[in-house]
């Protein structure tokens, strides 16, 4: 596979070949030498459109930790404001000598044309309401690191504005891929119009299903995306809301015993997850950021680390 | 996601070599070198020269490369605790991350990189089963430089086979194996391959009548 840009591109073995690969960075993120050099001489672009934090910073992490040198285009210091195209954008930066790119769009299959005019292996760091591949690999690798290797069976809940959330989408293929059953919680406004072949069971009423929860993966009510049509016309009020799909403590007292809490961050404490569970034994949220940086290590050896057809020289 | 349509490269030492073979020809049996007593005398000698060589194993650690060189590290040190009551110490390198045909063929990863001391001031032994190009061992000395600054870093091989293409030798040879480029060196060891101990040389059947012909 040359590109990594929605879930889909993945089979299961590959999937967990990837997650195979990561806990061998793990080892290496926890060297004294934090730093191997695999990908010498490679070059990795990260190309975003919209901010972030995390997803950009470790995916440069990523690079670095593997010898990579790394070139950062951002939309507000670039020449988008001068009218450039994105296609023109992308090859421009390919013509700079870049192995892949990583690429943020708010357009949903942005990445994909990416991949259509350049050379370089192309990685979906977020596209629109579309996919986000690498966190649902992350989220994955974090939830596999606590229970197992396989996560069949495992009934995972993933709660919250699910209609404008890529990660969604991908954690719902990713964990479905592995064989964990996945129900999807939220008012019918925050879901999909149609959620035809998802592999999914949906529910309105998170109290109803809470106890049978062996996870609640949280979503982030992503305000600047609704603000255009108003809250009011999704739900009532942020108060509202969280009266009836947040994670308050009162609701995670109910959760099975050894149930886990993930959430892709930014978190709005307070409204989605509440303070005391953010933070509390149940939560994986910083596990999920410590691990980005190992899985996007994995995931740019597996594109950038050899290539082509098998060359004539000996293995020893 | 490997690019390579033939997939990653075998997750132990194995020597491949579909590329220096002849197109659609078989690897069978040649000879076999080493049977497991013989096996045994070539790693109690390494173990005596080892100690010999640095006056006394006290400031030795063994360093095995994955797979098999991380077994007959273990059993270079249990023959040392034999005669001279050391426990030497025992780690294990991955040098997947460190080769330099990372861009030739996909690698996958082998195991923890697991070194239980400090190597700064000791002398590092990388013990690994066959020597060919010696890339491997460029890339094991490149690794074991970032765990530390040893006070030397020595290496212990099953067999020399021959064939360098760096200017790199071994400080202790179990045996010196004179190989053609396009043959296999199967090194088997009980605890990893399930097999009885042992090095056997397969080649390409079809280049068999040539050689006895040669």
């Amino acid at each position: 596979m040359k590109h990594l840009l929605e879930i889909g591109d993945l089979d299961r073995t590959e999937l967990e070949g990837v997650l195979d690969t990561a806990e061998h960075f793990v080892e290496v993120t926890q060297r004294e030498i934090a730093k191997v050099p695999a990908l010498r001489g490679r070059t990795v672009a990260t190309v975003f459109y919209e901010d972030s934090t995390r997803t950009r910073l470790s995916f440069e992490g990523a690079a670095k930790r593997l010898s990579a040198d790394t070139l950062t285009f951002s939309l507000k210091a670039s020449s988008v404001s001068k009218g450039e195209s994105l296609r023109d954008t992308a090859k421009t930066i390919e013509a700079m000598g870049v192995d892949a790119m990583v690429v943020r769009h708010p357009s949903a299959g942005a990445p994909h044309r990416v991949a259509s005019w350049v050379d370089a292996a192309v990685i979906n760091a977020g596209d629109g309401w579309h996919e986000h591949p690498t966190q649902a690999l992350v989220d994955v690798f974090t939830l596999r690191s606590h229970r197992g290797r396989g996560l069949d069976g495992l009934r995972v809940g993933i709660v919250g504005d699910v209609k404008h959330s890529r990660v969604a989408r991908s954690n719902t293929l990713a964990l479905a891929l592995l064989g964990a059953r996945v129900t999807l919680i939220a008012p019918p406004t925050l879901l999909p119009p149609s959620l035809e072949g998802w592999p999914v069971q949906v529910s309105h009423d998170l109290d109803a299903v809470l106890s049978e929860l062996d996870v609640v993966y949280l979503l982030r009510i992503q305000r600047e995306r609704i603000s255009g049509r108003g809250p009011g016309e999704l739900f009532p009020s942020l108060r509202e809301y969280t009266a009836r799909w947040g994670l308050t403590a009162e609701r995670a007292a109910r959760l099975a015993p050894d149930a886990l809490v993930m959430h892709p961050g930014p978190m709005n404490r307070g409204v989605e997850i509440a303070h005391g569970i953010a933070d509390g034994p149940a939560s994986l949220v910083t596990e999920q950021v410590a691990n980005g940086v190992a899985v996007r290590m994995a995931v740019l050896y597996r594109l950038l680390g050899g290539g082509g057809e098998p060359a004539g020289v000996p293995t020893e | 996601m490997s690019k390579a349509a033939s997939g990653p490269a075998p997750a132990d030492n194995t020597e491949t070599h579909a590329d220096a073979a002849p197109q659609g020809s078989r690897f069978v049996f040649r000879s076999r070198v080493f049977d497991d007593a013989d096996l045994r005398r070539a790693l109690a000698r390494i173990a005596h020269e080892i100690d010999e060589r640095n006056h006394g194993s006290a400031a030795i650690v063994l360093v095995g490369l994955y797979t098999r060189g991380v077994a007959l590290a273990r059993r270079i040190a249990a023959a040392i605790a034999d005669f001279e009551g050391i426990e030497v110490p025992v780690g294990a390198i991955d040098v997947s991350f460190y080769r330099d045909d990372l861009r030739l063929r996909p690698v996958e990863p082998q195991g923890p990189t697991e070194v239980p001391v400090d190597v700064s001031g000791r002398v590092v032994v990388i013990v690994d089963d066959v020597l060919y190009t010696g890339r491997t061992a460029r890339a094991a000395m490149e690794a074991v430089m970032e765990l530390g600054r040893p006070r030397a870093i020595q290496f212990a091989v099953l067999v020399d086979r021959g064939h360098r293409e760096l200017p790199i030798r071994a400080d202790y040879v179990g045996k010196n194996l004179p190989t053609r480029h396009t043959e296999d060196v199967r090194v088997r060891l009980e605890e990893v391959d399930g097999e009885p101990d042992g090095v056997e040389i397969w080649g390409p059947a079809n280049e068999t009548a040539a050689e006895e012909g040669a």
